[in-house]
């Protein structure tokens, strides 16, 4: 149930994050919002597995893209910013998970609320509403501690613009741009009221980062009325790693 | 069949310090848990000694520490493979927490607030092999890393030094607890790398 | 009822090796919890993941609802905590059908 990608772009998507994207051969079509086990093995047998969201949008030509943050103390994460080349081959299992997804044929609005790296399937959502023209209704809420910890955010930019467009709100928690006219802090009920879809509308919800963020979030959606089988969590591990 | 990941060597690091069978020499403490952490306060905190039926023993919070207590530097070793060298505690042994009890049971189940269980023979956990420690390297210990109370047992791998400890019950055979009956050796001596049922 | 440290993810966590060993996405599996009855998404789970096993525990009783250790060439599955599972054997393990 392994399969083998290789690698054939690395792109640096902030100081300490990176995308990898890999063509797997046989790759059956992923939905977004899915993740892939992803596992390294050592010439002495030793392997670690770590679970990495797809960041790029359901296509037929086997292209998967992974975004990794490094993480300080990591194993695995190092490896796979730093280390990994152009040609290397990585195995992959999945694409994993059905309930954490967008299909193309959900016509109702979506929120979508990304703490950290947790924008990472939340970006395959949008990626593949856009490569599908499809017009359903979507924000995002973004958290994120500094301007320069944002991912895609020329990708973000480009969406938000044009017509038929993704409603675009950073939150910054620790520090902003110059002029900003929100001060750093976690998101509160001012924010989601003012940056998100009304429970009126009945829109799904995503949220996904960090366990606490989740939690956070998820609470104050239900707060301003959201029911809580309209909202779907995933949780990366307090450091920001799935694992 | 896995394919080699050209450059990975993973955390392992090469050491001149001897260690166990399979694992890796750590500088950090990892935080392992199977549940959330229960937070229990110091006034309904309790360790009991009973043998099934009865309550043979039991301390509070302020009669337990009053027992005498011993300060100690171990290496331990977590069957997930990181090992951890010259760790501090300070602790109350078995031995006194034992002491003046008539038994002949040989076996015993430790058991911690949550729904934490790992077995023991008691003969493992006499003779200054074991203690319930309540301060690592100084302070009081952790809620994450077992706090108020945990049990150590630094001879076998660490899932046998049960976090947020609340006393034994004694047994007469010995039976698996928590990981124990779910594919971990029933013993778990690192140094015969003891870590699943059926090794050694 | 919800645990104030934030050490636990989600059934999506854990969805890698389970689906593995059932061979279809247990993510969107419902399961019922034995000890209070609750019935929700696997997805929904609180899974321990920094353990020498994956435990899934309820997310209204926190009991445990599930536990797998893998050990070498075999690997341990504890259901007891479930009272059943409920799947979709309409849906492949890959999906994108």
């Amino acid at each position: 149930m392994w399969r083998v990608g290789t690698v054939i772009a690395l792109h640096d998507e902030t100081a300490t994050a990176r995308t990898i994207t890999l063509e797997v051969s046989d790759w059956p079509r992923h939905v977004a919002g899915q993740h892939v086990d992803v596992r390294l093995t050592a010439s002495d047998g030793y392997s670690a597995v770590r679970s990495y969201s797809i960041a790029s949008a359901p296509n037929s030509e086997g292209r998967v893209e992974l975004t990794v943050e490094r993480l300080p103390n990591g194993e695995v994460s190092p490896y796979l910013t730093q280390e990994l080349a152009v040609g290397d081959r990585l195995e992959l299992r999945g694409p994993i998970g059905g309930w954490f997804v967008w299909r193309t044929q959900q016509t109702e609005p979506i929120q979508l609320i990304a703490g950290g790296s947790g924008i990472v399937p939340l970006m395959a959502m949008i990626r593949s509403r856009a490569s599908t023209g499809s017009a359903a209704p979507f924000r995002l809420l973004y958290s994120v501690r500094k301007p320069e910890a944002v991912l895609y955010r020329n990708d973000l930019q480009t969406l938000s613009d044009r017509d038929n467009k993704v409603s675009l709100t950073y939150a910054y928690t620790r520090a902003t741009p110059k002029d900003w006219p929100r001060a750093p802090g976690r998101i509160d009920a001012a924010l989601i009221a003012d940056a998100t879809w009304s429970s009126n509308l009945a829109p799904t919800c995503f949220v996904c980062g960090p366990t606490s963020f989740v939690e956070g979030a998820t609470d104050l959606l239900i707060a301003s009325g959201h029911g809580r089988d309209k909202i779907r969590t995933e949780r990366f591990g307090p450091t920001g790693d799935r694992k | 069949m896995a394919i080699v990941s050209r450059g990975f060597s993973g955390r392992r690091s090469a050491t001149d310090v001897k260690l166990p069978p399979g694992q890796y020499l750590t500088t950090d403490f990892p935080v392992l848990s199977a549940g959330p952490t229960p937070h229990i306060s110091l006034d309904r905190w309790e360790f009991t000694i009973d043998d099934g039926s009865n309550v043979l023993k039991r301390w509070d919070w302020k009669s337990f520490r009053e027992l005498p207590t011993e300060t100690i530097t171990v290496d331990i070793h977590c069957v997930t493979r990181w090992s951890k060298l010259g760790t501090s505690w300070e602790g109350v042994s078995l031995d006194v927490l034992l002491a003046d009890l008539k038994t002949d049971l040989p076996y015993a189940m430790f058991r911690s607030y949550g729904d934490y269980t790992t077995n023991l023979p008691m003969k493992d956990v006499i003779n200054k092999q074991a203690w319930v420690a309540f301060k690592f390297d100084g302070t009081d210990l952790a809620p994450e890393h077992g706090g108020p109370a945990r049990l150590l047992v630094p001879h076998l791998y660490f899932w046998k030094s049960a976090k947020w400890v609340k006393g034994l019950t004694l047994m007469s055979q010995d039976k698996p607890g928590f990981w124990e009956s779910l594919g971990y050796h029933i013993y778990g001596d690192p140094w015969l790398e003891q870590r699943y049922s059926g090794d050694q | 009822m919800s645990s104030h440290t934030y050490d636990y993810l989600d059934g999506n966590a854990a969805a890698g090796e389970l689906s593995a060993i059932f061979g279809m996405d247990v993510t969107i599996a419902e399961s019922q919890c034995a000890h209070c009855g609750a019935i929700k998404r696997f997805a929904e789970a609180h899974v321990y993941m920094q353990a020498p096993g994956v435990v899934a525990r309820c997310a209204v009783c926190q009991h445990v609802l599930l536990r797998l250790v893998k050990a070498r060439q075999r690997a341990f599955l504890d259901l007891r905590g479930m009272t059943c599972l409920i799947l979709d054997t309409s849906r492949f393990l890959e999906s994108g059908r």
